[in-house]
């Protein structure tokens, strides 16, 4: 038995997957080089906008919107300042200028196209049987693959690590968005229908807000992926928070290590707390 | 006029669909041919015709196909064949754009949950037809607010549906469909998810609102009662099929096979049947030409005490009694004309029963039943008792 199937040659899996991505990097080049320059220049722009904020200014803002959101509770407002007050103590707070620049754009893009799929994915059965095993894969496959595809593509620094962040974290947002919409009570979508809706006046004015909330929560997951990948993008020159745990972890410090990584926590909590809050239906 | 038109309409679910229409031609049931092929018959072979400004209630137990065939007819569901007709047009035929057409300015229809949105207030909600049609803002706020008005909701046009109980909620629904002035309204067991009291109340008020906007509504409905007291016409359905079309008088008083009469036997019967349905065969006496004598002797004949007086236009004048037949025989009277009494107390032909009752209850004599005041009958204690109890005695076995 075992001779048997010593005699299958091994398939050239590997080798397949190699040429295509070599294949993909010498064809589209232009494209990989012309997103690669202007990405680095955008994100870099964004970062120094953000970093030419004061701090205290930054951190009053993120105070107000944090008080507003969370209607009206310190709670999370005070959590805020503290936290933000403490980067800024433990001096890492350009990283974390260069790590909200990361999240906000994996994420703004992820949601960008997350949504649309999702729609796509809701409206047609075929659709979903098709997109649901490829976010599946997308999901299962362990973050540090998407790294070598994306150094092929882009080099090094932060563009790869947005690539990256979006493949990994873009399947929530599709896919809360796609149940989203397949949950609208069918009563209401015949309502809408029998009074002479088009496709789009029934997806824009029933089926997007009633799905509005279940989307919220995909988007919310789709940000705290995209954070978890902060460190692993790290790895290919992504600047930020997380290259801070990286090299602490590379030289074995402790300290470094922990109160970068804190930092990390903190932000998260704060960005968790904040998508969370936007979340909530004013007709109930 | 003819508004609504249904021509031989079947709707299967499901992929062997001619396999499954050849089964039901041959009488197989639901269940047998959802074993055999797999699909499920929605409603088969349906055709009827609905007059312009009629309440055609479709009646039938759950999974008979009656919600099927009112998505039918605005295409909701897509029929597997037949024709479809409003106005005349073949709405089976038409594409999208057209159907879209019909949709918004020819029928709404009304949910049996309500089919609120949640995320629009009232006023949103009720002007939502209006803005799918693309109707400008100050126009389709001042419709919907009116339809609001009309419904005594206006005050509440800033709320949430869920603000609302079910009674309003579904005034609400009421009103959003009739904000577009459709000339149909197609309503989807509409009233069944409320309470007996308010459903009432809505059936009242959908009856006063026909009185005077003269809609033709399609009626779907498990309840019979709710069925004969708002119907001018009743479809039953059962296994997808209308096994009868008629009044509610004529399906109570001829159920089509043993399913409808098995059907109608719990009805309360007094709110149903009229004076016409249960009257008896006046014994009369022509004023005009009979004297005491002929009097005496067709009371004799006819094994009564008194007869009913009328002329020879069969207009009432009143009833003579036995005694006082008698005494003016005695006196050798040559008419009876002096002997009627005139306190006759009469009633309507299309009184119902339960009315009837306080009537006849405090009534000395037999009361007469009048059709455009000619006598076409009388009713006696006896026969209202009588109509009553049948009804109970048959509700009672099959409880």
């Amino acid at each position: 038995m075992s001779n048997f199937l010593d005699n299958i040659p091994r398939l050239p899996v590997a080798d397949w997957t190699q040429s295509a991505m070599d294949w993909m990097t010498k064809n589209f080049s232009g494209l990989f080089d012309a997103l690669q320059s202007n990405g680095e220049w955008l994100m870099d722009s964004i970062t120094n906008l953000l970093t030419t904020i004061p701090p205290i200014l930054f951190i009053l803002i993120i105070a107000i919107i944090a008080f507003l959101a969370s209607g009206k509770k310190l709670g999370l407002t005070i959590f805020s300042i503290i936290g933000l007050l403490f980067i800024y103590n433990q001096n890492l707070w350009d990283e974390l200028m260069n790590t909200v620049t990361l999240v906000l754009f994996a994420s703004l893009i992820s949601i960008i196209l997350g949504i649309p799929i999702g729609i796509i994915m809701s409206k047609s059965k075929w659709a979903e049987e098709v997109i649901k095993p490829i976010l599946d894969f997308m999901q299962t496959m362990p973050g540090f693959v998407y790294l070598i595809p994306a150094v092929a593509f882009f080099g090094i620094g932060v563009v790869p690590g947005v690539f990256a962040s979006i493949i990994f974290a873009i399947p929530p947002t599709i896919r809360f968005t796609n149940l989203g919409i397949r949950q609208v009570p069918k009563e209401l979508v015949e309502a809408s229908e029998s009074f002479g809706s088009t496709p789009s006046q029934k997806l824009f004015k029933i089926e997007l807000p009633l799905a509005k909330s279940t989307i919220m929560a995909g988007i919310n997951q789709t940000v705290m992926l995209a954070l978890s990948m902060v460190v692993i993008a790290s790895m290919i020159g992504a600047p930020g928070l997380g290259r801070k745990v990286l090299s602490a972890l590379q030289r074995a410090q402790v300290g470094n290590g922990f109160v970068a990584g804190l930092g990390l926590v903190i932000f998260a909590i704060i960005i968790d707390r904040l998508t969370q809050s936007f979340n909530k239906k004013k007709y109930e | 006029m003819q508004k609504i038109k249904i021509d031989h309409v079947s709707k299967v679910f499901g992929k062997h669909t001619n396999q499954a229409l050849k089964l039901v031609q041959n009488g197989a049931s639901k269940k047998e041919i959802l074993k055999k092929t797999g699909v499920t018959v929605g409603v088969y072979n349906a055709s009827f015709s609905v007059n312009e400004g009629e309440i055609f209630v479709i009646m039938g137990l759950s999974g008979s196909g009656k919600s099927t065939l009112v998505r039918l007819l605005n295409r909701l569901i897509e029929p597997t064949n037949g024709d479809i007709f409003i106005d005349g047009e073949n709405i089976s035929k038409m594409n999208k754009e057209q159907l879209r057409n019909v949709r918004r300015e020819k029928m709404n229809m009304v949910f049996q949950n309500f089919g609120l949105f949640p995320h629009r207030t009232i006023l949103q909600n009720t002007e939502y037809g209006l803005e799918v049609r693309g109707i400008s803002k100050e126009e389709r706020r001042q419709k919907a607010e009116q339809a609001l008005k009309n419904a005594g909701l206006l005050d509440f046009k800033d709320q949430y549906p869920h603000q609302l109980s079910g009674g309003m909620q579904q005034r609400v629904g009421l009103a959003r469909a009739l904000a577009n002035d459709p000339d149909i309204l197609l309503m989807d067991e509409a009233f069944s998810a409320l309470d007996p009291l308010i459903r009432k109340e809505m059936q009242d008020e959908l009856l006063d609102l026909q009185e005077t906007m003269q809609k033709t509504i399609i009626f779907i409905t498990h309840d019979l009662n709710e069925a004969l007291r708002i119907g001018d016409r009743i479809a039953i359905m059962k296994d997808g099929q209308i096994i009868q079309i008629g009044t509610g008088e004529e399906i109570l008083t001829n159920p089509a096979n043993e399913y409808v009469r098995h059907f109608v036997e719990d009805v309360d019967r007094s709110k149903v049947l009229t004076a016409e349905n249960i009257m008896i065969r006046p014994i009369t006496v022509n004023v005009e030409q009979d004297g005491p004598k002929v009097a005496l002797s067709r009371m004799r004949e006819e094994k009564v005490s008194l007869l009913v007086a009328i002329d020879r236009a069969r207009n009432l004048k009143g009833y003579i009694t036995a005694d006082d037949a008698l005494e003016s025989a005695k006196r050798g009277d040559k008419d009876i004309k002096k002997i009627v009494q005139t306190n006759m107390i009469t009633v309507n032909h299309d009184t119902l029963i339960q009315d009837v009752f306080h009537v006849i209850y405090d009534a000395p004599t037999p009361v007469a039943v009048m059709k455009n005041n000619r006598l076409v009958g009388i009713l006696i204690r006896g026969v209202v008792i009588e109509a009553l109890a049948k009804g109970n005695e048959e509700a009672i076995l099959h409880e």
